[in-house]
């Protein structure tokens, strides 16, 4: 279960990372997404990882760290509203910069594109 | 003191929620009234902190009545309360200053300043790691909108950066926590504090990885060397208002290593003491270097000031790389200093900018401003106390600060690189002094006079400078003492988990 569980998180932390490095705001956006996909699996497991083990008193002969579900749930809220947040300033962004790009200038296009933008 | 350490957080969330209800909601004469007058409780409130904690031991308060190392903890020592004191004094001034007419440009201005007042305070006051990013949080998101007030085309721009940017350092954040929770079984700061002392084997590395992402996220709030390039391009295109009140943004990134490489991984951490000394002394070090080459390069006031926030930050962080009693205790003097002369500078701009017309705050031939005595007068003062000459309250600090680095071996480094570095920027803002006043095209001075509400707010923040001469004994007096508090890892340690004890048996 361990070497599933982290690879993962791995993988998650790897697409996002390479979608955040995209640079256009829609790939950017869907990368932290998956970022934080991968930091809430993470912070669970740092609970340990273990079945059959509730995570109350006296429900089971062995039982799981509560704390960590608890960060979850507080990460994942605020995962939530930061990632809508991040949603409509990207669409705000692209309304007025006029592309995609994080940085408002598309690279590579020839100049008097670039210019009609600024 | 029971209860009143949770207000300095409670109050501003109160007020934001009132301010968003509807008979302030509409009404903006009330709503500016009533967002000063939660201002100035919070001033109050922390202000009657600051007296308590000056005379008593450190106070905690468990929240919910939870013992420590299992619930969260309000820890209210010198150095938080010195913070909360100062943050609610500069959110007074950006209020007051906003409520001339700047609080118009947008929607919901005063409810976001609240929100941004309660994060701060409460990543000040609050003693369990997994809360400071909670806090962290709040002060970012309502950063996030104020930084969009107003907004036009350049700052969807930097606000799209500065937003990517600090969701990829929480996600780092939950990563490093999710690492130390994993290794040492406890957020709460003093009790993994007495945790890191007893790890073994390649538990010790783990607790490295972790403490070391925690460094990564604060550099980047804190904006030191190779995270700081957000920085300049953010506060110079936020409203200068908005810009003043980040100038105490930067400081909770300091204030968040002040606490963790101090007493987490401070002296008693075993294996790794002072683990990020290392690498905070030459990085803040570069760090002033390429302010300092900023600050020459800005072509505009706002942008100079947003260097000279980064010089700031160098400074304090190669305080911090000292880890001595002094140090910290000079450089607890310098926040205070460079935070409210850096909010001035802004300020300023903001006042520059509007009466030069056409030419703003960029260095180059404009109109004349209309009130050269306030404004010309106003910017001496903030730039002689910014580079540190003497009658003004910078002087105290730098020497301070100096006498302290060369107790360490770093003198050889730090004194040239520092005094440099506020070289360039006397030239820097001498330049800029006399592009704004002095080089005029022929044109008539502009009508446009500020209003008196602003100026009496400029007038008051540059007061604090020559009082912060005058009354630099007592206030020094008090920056030891929160300094050798902090040091004092132990007494922390027993007073926090300690008091919580009690807080069981009964």
């Amino acid at each position: 279960m361990e070497i599933l569980y982290a690879t993962c998180v791995g993988v998650l932390v790897t697409c996002g990372l390479f979608l955040i490095l995209r640079a256009r705001t829609f790939p950017v956006v869907l990368g932290l997404t998956m970022m934080s996909y991968a930091v809430n699996l993470f912070l669970f497991a740092s609970g340990r990882l273990n079945s059959n083990q509730a995570a109350v008193l006296g429900q089971s002969t062995q039982y799981a760290d509560p704390l960590p579900q608890a960060l979850v749930l507080t990460a994942i809220v605020i995962g939530f509203a930061m990632t809508a947040f991040v949603v409509i300033l990207s669409i705000r962004g692209r309304a007025d910069l006029g592309n995609d790009h994080v940085d408002g200038i598309i690279p590579n296009k020839n100049k008097a594109s670039q210019r009609e933008i600024r | 003191m029971g209860h009143l350490v949770t207000l300095p957080i409670l109050l501003p969330m109160l007020g934001a929620i009132l301010l968003l209800l509807p008979p302030c909601g509409k009404n903006l004469k009330m709503r500016r009234a009533l967002s000063q007058a939660f201002a100035l409780f919070t001033l109050i409130a922390s202000l009657v902190l600051l007296m308590h904690s000056a005379t008593n031991n450190i106070e905690v308060y468990a929240l919910g009545n939870w013992s420590a190392p299992f619930g969260i903890v309000l820890v209210s020592d010198m150095l938080a309360t010195l913070l909360i004191s100062l943050t609610s004094f500069l959110a007074l001034c950006c209020i007051t200053y906003a409520s001339a007419g700047d609080d118009e440009k947008g929607s919901f201005f005063h409810p976001l300043m609240q929100f941004l007042v309660m994060g701060v305070n409460g990543a000040f006051l609050t003693g369990d790691l997994f809360n400071l990013f909670v806090f962290f949080e709040v002060l970012l998101i309502a950063s996030y909108s104020l930084l969009m007030h107003a907004g036009d085309k350049h700052k969807t721009r930097s606000a799209l950066h500065y937003v990517i940017l600090n969701l990829i350092g929480s996600s780092i954040f939950l990563i490093g926590l999710g690492v130390l929770y994993g290794v040492l079984g406890t957020l709460n700061i003093a009790d993994m504090a007495v945790k890191v002392s007893q790890l073994t084997g390649d538990d010790i590395a783990l607790a490295k990885i972790g403490g070391l992402l925690l460094l990564i996220v604060f550099g980047l709030k804190a904006a030191i060397l190779p995270l700081h390039l957000w920085l300049p391009k953010t506060y110079s295109s936020a409203l200068p208002v908005v810009a003043a009140m980040f100038a105490i943004m930067t400081k909770v990134g300091v204030y968040a290593m002040f606490r963790v490489y101090t007493i987490i991984f401070g002296e008693q951490a075993g294996e790794l003491a002072f683990m990020a000394q290392s690498w905070l002394w030459p990085l803040s070090i570069l760090t002033i270097a390429i302010g300092a080459l900023g600050v020459l390069a800005s072509e505009d006031l706002r942008k100079l000031t947003a260097n000279l926030v980064i010089i700031s930050v160098g400074t304090l962080v190669a305080a911090i790389s000292m880890h001595s009693v002094m140090a910290t205790a000079a450089a607890l003097y310098y926040i205070i200093h460079s935070t409210l002369m850096i909010a001035v500078l802004f300020l300023l701009a903001d006042l520059i900018s509007v009466q030069r017309g056409k030419a703003s705050d960029r260095l180059v031939e404009g109109k004349p401003v209309a009130q050269p005595y306030i404004l010309g007068g106003g910017f001496l003062i903030a730039a002689l106390a910014v580079m540190g000459m003497p009658p003004m309250s910078g002087f105290i600090g730098k020497i301070w600060l100096l006498k302290a680095s060369s107790q360490i071996n770093g003198t050889v480094i730090f004194w040239p690189v520092y005094l440099i570095a506020s070289f360039v920027v006397l030239i820097a803002l001498s330049r800029a002094g006399s592009f704004l006043f002095w080089r005029h095209s022929n044109n008539e001075a502009t009508k446009e006079v500020a209003a008196p509400l602003k100026t009496n707010v400029i007038i008051t923040l540059l007061l604090c400078s020559p009082l912060m001469v005058i009354f630099s004994g007592p206030i020094t007096d008090f920056t030891l003492a929160a300094a050798e508090q902090l040091h004092d890892v132990n007494n922390h340690i027993n007073t926090v988990l300690a008091i919580s004890n009690e807080g069981v048996k009964s």
